[in-house]
């Protein structure tokens, strides 16, 4: 557990405006691992991702890439936020959006080239968007800009891909063709992906790991690991169940009257 | 063929000092404000310009109320107010609507007092509408290397943030996590503009300034898909709408009423408009002739749909 990973989180706690948002979270990803940010909305998945991302500054703990702080402009990590609102008349063609992938963040002028073209075209055919890489991109669906959103993040080749809820808005086919082009790329490239999600389902056929976030605290481990009653009861703070029907999980509060305290108070050794 | 020509360009056109002048300056503002506007476009900061061309009608007033040259009070008064929305924050919508709405009023109550007090204490009855309506034909030559100079400046501050300023349009939160100073370029990207109404605002008056920097910038968005593209096409249709309205304005004053010619701006504007309507009418047209999508797009995963 405590091998040097690609990314180690130690003893993060975070206060916005003095409220506590995450207390005490520790986690380390390795390289080529699939993990899920699981938590429902509001439990500070993005705030997590934020502070990963150098966006957000923690009030205790370290964040280690590498074994050491992450530098201001980390080319090691990509990121896809939430669901962007593009306008449709935003200048931009899907394959300018990943061009900018590669030096987006330079000042100054740079002229087209080949090698450029070529690269952005199999970056493109990767996440399967080559279809529409002339169409702007504020006219794409959502699933469409999802892809084209991953292919901006992968192109400057980062060892880890933060999604803040891609699958958040999509039809079930988008859903599960986003899920197969992460996996797949994640396989192929040894690229190691945090996504966030409120539910879990979608992600259970490729997710390696799972970090489980409710109440500002984390439940980290392999999937069948976590979500446990015993688990997730102490990490709510309060009884829920876990259902399993069809190879699909939900997590549901118990009615009211049942003793949080004795669900608490269960055996939890898989937190930590 | 010489016929045709001399029916356009009037006698002594190509002869005249201030015509020579004014499409010098035009071209350059044009393509400047052209290729500012398609950046404030992205950005939705087109009200932003708007406040910042009512604004600088306060400095323009004001400059010439103390007897000094219009373009000073338009720049410094707008780099002034792109500072000040800077610093209160021009991301916060509803403050901003408010805010703006508050100081507007008051700046162009401002304006009114000093060109009032202006055309008073001076002969010059042609001044207020110089300010508010601008004349491309009274441009000093002394100020020709200043609005050259400047508009260069705010052009390459553009050209250098292009590709930072559309990765923050695009999503501030990516430009921030890939060390992009977003607040930074945001407000040298603000000055730019406040330097681009400036000079607008000497060409076609500050009232009418946003109409160059907004409307060729929405014109090429409609038609060109990628930024250079736009960017490039915006700047054509500023400097031929300029163009056109030079040689128009100067034709006008053979016009009825004769031996006043009609100003500038109503030409530049009128084609502007002109030309950004034809877009919206060709552009609805086609929509309405083709189906949304190709019909290969809906196969394989069915994760397109019609945008």
């Amino acid at each position: 557990m405590m091998t040097a990973g690609l990314l180690r989180l130690d003893g993060v706690g975070v206060q916005l405006g003095g409220r506590e948002i995450l207390r005490d979270v520790s986690f380390t990803i390795r390289p080529g691992e699939f993990t899920g940010l699981i938590g429902p909305n509001g439990a500070g998945k993005t705030t997590l991702l934020r502070i990963i991302l150098g966006l957000q500054p923690v009030t205790r703990g370290s964040v280690l890439i590498d074994g050491a702080p992450r530098p201001p402009r980390d080319a090691s990590i990509g990121y896809v936020p939430q669901k962007l609102a593009i306008e449709p008349d935003m200048p931009l063609r899907v394959r300018d959006v990943v061009s900018l992938g590669i030096d987006g963040h330079k000042f100054g002028i740079r002229l087209p080239s080949r090698a450029r073209r070529e690269l952005v075209a199999d970056m493109l055919a990767a996440v399967g968007a080559q279809r529409y890489a002339d169409a702007r991109v504020g006219e794409l669906s959502g699933g469409e800009q999802q892809r084209v959103m991953i292919a901006h993040a992968l192109i400057s080749r980062p060892r880890l891909l933060l999604l803040d809820e891609p699958l958040a808005n999509l039809d079930i086919s988008s859903e599960q063709g986003i899920v197969s082009v992460l996996a797949r790329l994640a396989r192929a490239e040894g690229i190691a992906v945090l996504l966030s999600a409120h539910d879990m389902n979608p992600l259970m056929p490729v997710m390696d790991r799972i970090v489980y976030v409710a109440a500002g605290r984390v439940a980290v481990g392999r999937t069948d690991e976590v979500v446990q009653p015993e688990v997730l009861s102490r990490l709510y703070g309060q009884h829920v169940d876990v259902i399993r029907v069809h190879g699909r999980v939900l997590v549901v509060a118990a009615p009211e009257g049942v003793d949080a305290a004795e669900a608490v108070a269960e055996d939890a050794s898989a937190v930590r | 063929m010489s016929h045709l020509l001399r029916y356009i360009f009037e006698p002594g056109f190509f002869g005249s000092g201030p015509v020579h002048v004014a499409l010098a300056v035009g071209t350059v503002i044009a393509i400047t404000s052209a290729v500012v506007g398609v950046f404030t476009v992205t950005r939705g900061q087109s009200f932003a310009g708007h406040s910042l061309a009512d604004i600088a009608t306060t400095g323009g007033s004001g400059a010439f109320l103390i007897g000094i040259n219009q373009f000073w009070g338009y720049l410094a008064f707008g780099a002034g107010a792109a500072a000040f929305m800077e610093m209160i924050g021009v991301q916060r919508r509803r403050g901003r609507d408010v805010a703006t709405g508050v100081v507007l009023g008051a700046a162009l109550g401002l304006a009114a007092l000093f060109l009032y007090l202006g055309t008073q204490s001076s002969t010059t009855t042609g001044a207020s509408f110089t300010i508010l309506f601008g004349s491309m034909f009274v441009i000093t030559s002394s100020t020709v290397p200043v609005l050259i100079v400047s508009a260069l400046l705010a052009l390459a501050t553009v050209v250098v943030l292009a590709r930072v300023l559309l990765l923050s349009s695009l999503s501030p939160e990516i430009a921030a996590a890939r060390g992009v100073p977003v607040r930074a370029v945001g407000a040298a990207y603000l000055m730019a503009l406040a330097v681009s109404v400036a000079l607008s605002a000497v060409i076609i008056g500050a009232v009418l300034s946003t109409a160059l920097l907004i409307g060729p910038a929405a014109t090429a968005l409609r038609v060109a898909k990628g930024p250079v593209r736009a960017m490039a096409v915006a700047a054509g249709i500023g400097v031929a709408a300029t163009w056109l309205g030079i040689v128009l304005a100067y034709d006008s004053f053979y016009w009825p009423p004769a031996g006043r010619g009609w100003p500038v701006s109503f030409f530049v504007v009128t084609l502007i408009v002109g030309g950004y309507l034809v877009t919206y009418l060709r552009r609805r047209d086609r929509r309405e002739a083709q189906p949304e999508m190709p019909p290969e797009a809906l196969e394989e995963e069915q994760v397109c749909s019609p945008a």
